[in-house]
């Protein structure tokens, strides 16, 4: 009786689901509640919470939602490579009689959330964050199209990764590798909660995604500066376009599989199995069409972030701004056409590998566009090796050989021996780190100053810098040899011990990146002591050409007090050029959106409820449900959802801003 | 905005514009709805992709042939065409400013729209009632995904619709909620086009196979 009670209110949760039995989770647990517990202390101490709340967890302000999803993906940046590096170690020791340190439930657990965060809460975040900053200060916009919106977005993304997280600590996450391939991710394989923590981990941050997809396409279309046709946006919003079309048209390909994926879990159809005339390849099929676009989606921005900053540094106006747009494009279509490359083992015949390895092939054709045009960017320009342009520079040497063993695997032939080797696991890390991640380091050094006022300190920056690029090559090329010596993915032990060194290799190329990564921190950290010293007050720290540096660092909350007319393709630099004059009176009073709380609220509910389906806690699971929905619809009783600025304090600010550039002038 | 001509005072261009310019609230509501309708639609497109593969996967089990009766279907879609027809007609006394007749086709749609759900889910708990439940072969999986989830937006265009009627009776035919009707309008008319194609790839190919 008490049994069944109890079994209805916390459905398949007991004390059971702790992982207490794992020693090494029991010592994470407590170091983070540690920790969390001091960070709340320390925030409840010094009164913190009203003004996170009021200032950032409400705010509907782009830059700062920017700046939250750049907070987010460096958390989860931390517990992504906490993963990496422990399957370095485990892989680096289990020879023969040693096991190693991890059994098979943790490491196959490991390497799918390792999978799933580096994409989905680290990738994706820190790209969605830098647009998100970025895109309508170089449109010359107040804001997004939809504010509220955005801020509903983030806190669906943040939901999603709160509940990997809590996977590790509560009950299990998935044992399949980071696509969940079916029929593994079935429920015959799969019974317990792992492959749910999965499922609603990336539905909930999945809806979060595609809105803020919506709203930036929706902004870009919409809200660009008088004089800004399409030829004469900043390449940046070029690639976060293309990007942002791609996860409205990818996305909820991804939210239909995952969707048949539970109905197989929950209510037993048979969209997935191998009985009852279902089929997993349909599964792998599915899940790769919007797979592969999510690649491009991921390294597009990051083009356009090397765009700026080879134009930027080289102190030249882009070469084959025309070509570069048109690259960005044609990648964008061909995203769609490749995805049976990812699995020419599947037996689907020549004529159909053919067709996939030779789309593939063809991307890399605009994609060799793109490096000669940075490339004769730089030449003949007087190129300044600050941090962003160091990056970009070890971009182009890194990705183009990870290019390039993409192509080798793009031959059929070729991918029936490497398929699932460490060698394709070399290749997608080559273009990861070697485009998204060093993309994203160059984007962060190099508007960090817009967003904070201060530059990031460049000593820890190059120490940060040589630790990634050196690591990454120490830990992965070897991955590539191993890869080439038929070592396939996902293995937990080894009995052929001359393989043993490739792996110890690479763990020590590993150390070296993490060396990286505490120096990006201490940069962080160094900087922020030195703010004083690494002032800028101009707003224009790298004398840049796109029209975000034409405001102040950080921008007011509405940007611009008046909308920039645009007149050429480096708009900010055109304005330096000829002297524009930046009007000093006759503010007006600004139109802007209002705070609220609806995200936060909304995105808890959909915590809650995807919690509750995980653990089979029905009641819990409606309730949540029902308040999402009652929750909505309030918000939309809700009309007065804007406010204006006055006059008054427009004036004040951009007096202090006029004082500010008189004074650097004089 | 991209398309307001650049003025200019002889040789020196203008940079700034000192007027503030008036911006329609809810500019990029219609353009982002569309796209997130676009969006819905390739759900919709993965649920027909299943459709085709698994649209004889009978594993055994009934076909699609002996379990579709296209009579009950051909109400059920009358039901349907006739709430968009309506909601048509909820549009047009919109733009008209009559505000009663808003109402009124307002809730004839609904009422349509709430006997389409109501034929559907006879339809389907006689399919369970027969054992042929979506977890019998992939083709009722399948089957039962694609016409279900057609089915949860209908139920969430029913409450989104009884939630604007209410807020149309509060605040009167403003423009905030005439461009919720409008997306409204959208949502219901995309569900129309849905549903002529399981109308057609699902019931009429499935009952001749």
């Amino acid at each position: 009786m008490s049994d069944t009670l109890i079994k209805m209110i916390f459905g398949r949760l007991s004390l059971e689901s702790l992982p207490l039995h794992e020693p090494i989770v029991v010592a994470t647990f407590a170091g983070v509640a540690l920790g969390g517990i001091a960070l709340v202390g320390a925030l409840t101490y010094f009164r913190l919470w009203g003004y996170l709340w009021k200032e950032w967890f409400t705010t509907v302000d782009h830059k700062r939602i920017g700046i939250m999803y750049m907070v987010l993906g460096l958390v989860m940046l931390l517990r992504g490579f906490a993963d990496a590096i422990m399957m370095r170690l485990q892989q680096s020791m289990a020879f023969g009689a040693n096991e190693g340190y991890l059994n098979a439930h943790h490491y196959d657990q490991i390497f799918t959330a390792h999978g799933v965060i580096m994409i989905f809460f680290v990738a994706m975040p820190f790209v969605t964050g830098l647009m998100n900053f970025v895109v309508p200060l170089q449109i010359g916009a107040r804001d997004v199209s939809f504010p509220f919106l955005n801020n509903f977005s983030f806190w669906m993304t943040a939901a999603g990764a709160a509940l990997v997280m809590a996977s590790l600590f509560i009950g299990e996450f998935a044992r399949t590798g980071w696509l969940a391939m079916a029929p593994l991710s079935g429920l015959d394989y799969s019974p317990d909660v792992g492959v749910d923590y999965y499922i609603w981990a990336l539905q909930i941050a999945g809806v979060g995604t595609l809105l803020s997809g919506v709203n930036l396409v929706a902004t870009i279309v919409k809200m660009r500066a008088p004089g800004m046709g399409l030829m004469k946006m900043p390449v940046f919003t070029w690639t976060a376009l293309a990007t942002n079309i791609l996860i409205v048209a990818a996305f909820p390909v991804l939210t239909a599989v995952l969707a048949m994926l539970s109905l197989d879990r929950y209510v037993g159809t048979q969209f997935f199995t191998n009985t009852g005339g279902g089929n997993p390849m349909m599964y792998v099929n599915m899940i790769w069409i919007w797979g592969h676009p999510e690649v491009y989606i991921l390294i597009l921005p990051a083009f356009g972030i090397f765009s700026e900053v080879t134009s930027t540094f080289s102190g030249k106006r882009l070469f084959g701004y025309t070509s570069m747009v048109y690259a960005v494009l044609v990648i964008t279509i061909l995203s769609y056409l490749v995805w049976l490359h990812h699995f020419f083992t599947m037996g689907s015949g020549a004529s159909v590998n053919s067709f996939f390895g030779i789309t593939t092939m063809i991307i890399s054709i605009p994609t060799g566009a793109k490096i000669f045009n940075w490339l004769f960017t730089m030449y003949k320009g007087r190129i300044r090796f600050e941090l962003p342009m160091m990056w970009t520079i070890a971009f182009m040497l890194t990705f183009v050989i990870g290019g390039m063993t993409g192509v080798l695997l793009a031959v059929p032939p070729a991918d029936f021996v490497l398929h699932n080797s460490l060698f394709l696991v070399a290749h997608f890390h080559n273009v990861i780190i070697g485009g998204v991640l060093f993309g994203l380091f160059a984007g962060i050094n190099y508007w960090w100053p817009k967003a904070f006022g201060f530059k990031l300190d460049k000593k820890w920056g190059l120490v940060s810098f040589w630790c990634w690029v050196v690591g990454f090559w120490v830990a992965f090329t070897p991955l590539y040899v191993l890869g080439l010596m038929g070592v396939t993915r996902r293995l937990r032990h080894f009995e052929d011990p001359s393989l043993q060194i490739w792996f110890v290799v690479a763990a020590i190329g590993a150390a070296i990146i993490a060396v990286g990564i505490a120096a990006f921190l201490l940069q962080i950290f160094v900087s922020i002591r030195n703010r004083e010293a690494l002032k800028d007050e101009s707003g224009d720290p790298w004398n840049a050409r796109t029209l975000e540096w034409a405001t102040s660092s950080p921008p007011p909350a509405y940007n611009f007090a008046f909308t920039p007319i645009i007149h050429d393709l480096d708009a900010w630099y055109d304005m330096k050029a000829k002297k524009a004059e930046r009007p000093v009176t006759g503010y007006l009073p600004i139109h802007m959106p209002s705070n609220t709380g609806a995200g936060i609220i909304l995105a808890g509910f959909s915590l809650v409820c995807g919690f509750a389906m995980i653990w089979y806690i029905w009641w819990l699971a409606a309730a949540s449900f029902l308040g999402l929905i009652v929750m909505a619809i309030a918000h939309t009783f809700n009309y007065d959802r804007d406010f204006y600025i006055t006059a008054e304090e427009v004036t004040e600010t951009e007096n202090a801003r006029t004082q500010v550039l008189a004074r650097l002038g004089a | 905005m991209s398309a307001t001509t650049i003025p200019t005072t002889g040789d020196t261009p203008v940079f700034y514009q000192l007027e503030e310019e008036h911006h329609e609230p809810g500019g990029s509501t219609l353009l982002g709805f569309w796209m997130y309708l676009m969006s819905d639609c390739l759900i919709f497109a993965m649920l027909f992709a299943a459709w085709g593969v698994y649209g004889t996967s009978f594993a055994g089990g009934p076909t699609s042939h002996e379990l579709f009766k296209l009579p009950l279907v051909a109400v059920n879609t009358a039901m349907l065409l006739f709430s968009s027809i309506t909601y048509g007609f909820a549009m047009i006394a919109m733009q008209e400013k009559r505000q009663g007749a808003v109402q009124g086709w307002l809730l004839l749609t609904a009422l349509f729209g709430a006997a389409f759900l109501g034929i559907e889910l006879y339809e389907f708990s006689e399919l369970i009632h027969e054992g042929a439940g979506p977890w019998r072969s992939a083709f009722l999986s399948s089957f039962f995904t694609l016409v279900g989830t057609h089915g949860l937006h209908v139920t969430f265009g029913l409450i989104w619709l009884f939630t604007l009627m209410v807020q149309v009776a509060r605040k009167g035919l403003i423009p905030a909620n005439v461009r919720r009707l409008q997306c409204l309008s959208l949502f219901w008319h995309f569900l129309d086009v849905v549903w002529i194609g399981v109308f057609t790839f699902v019931y009429l190919f499935g009952a001749m196979r």
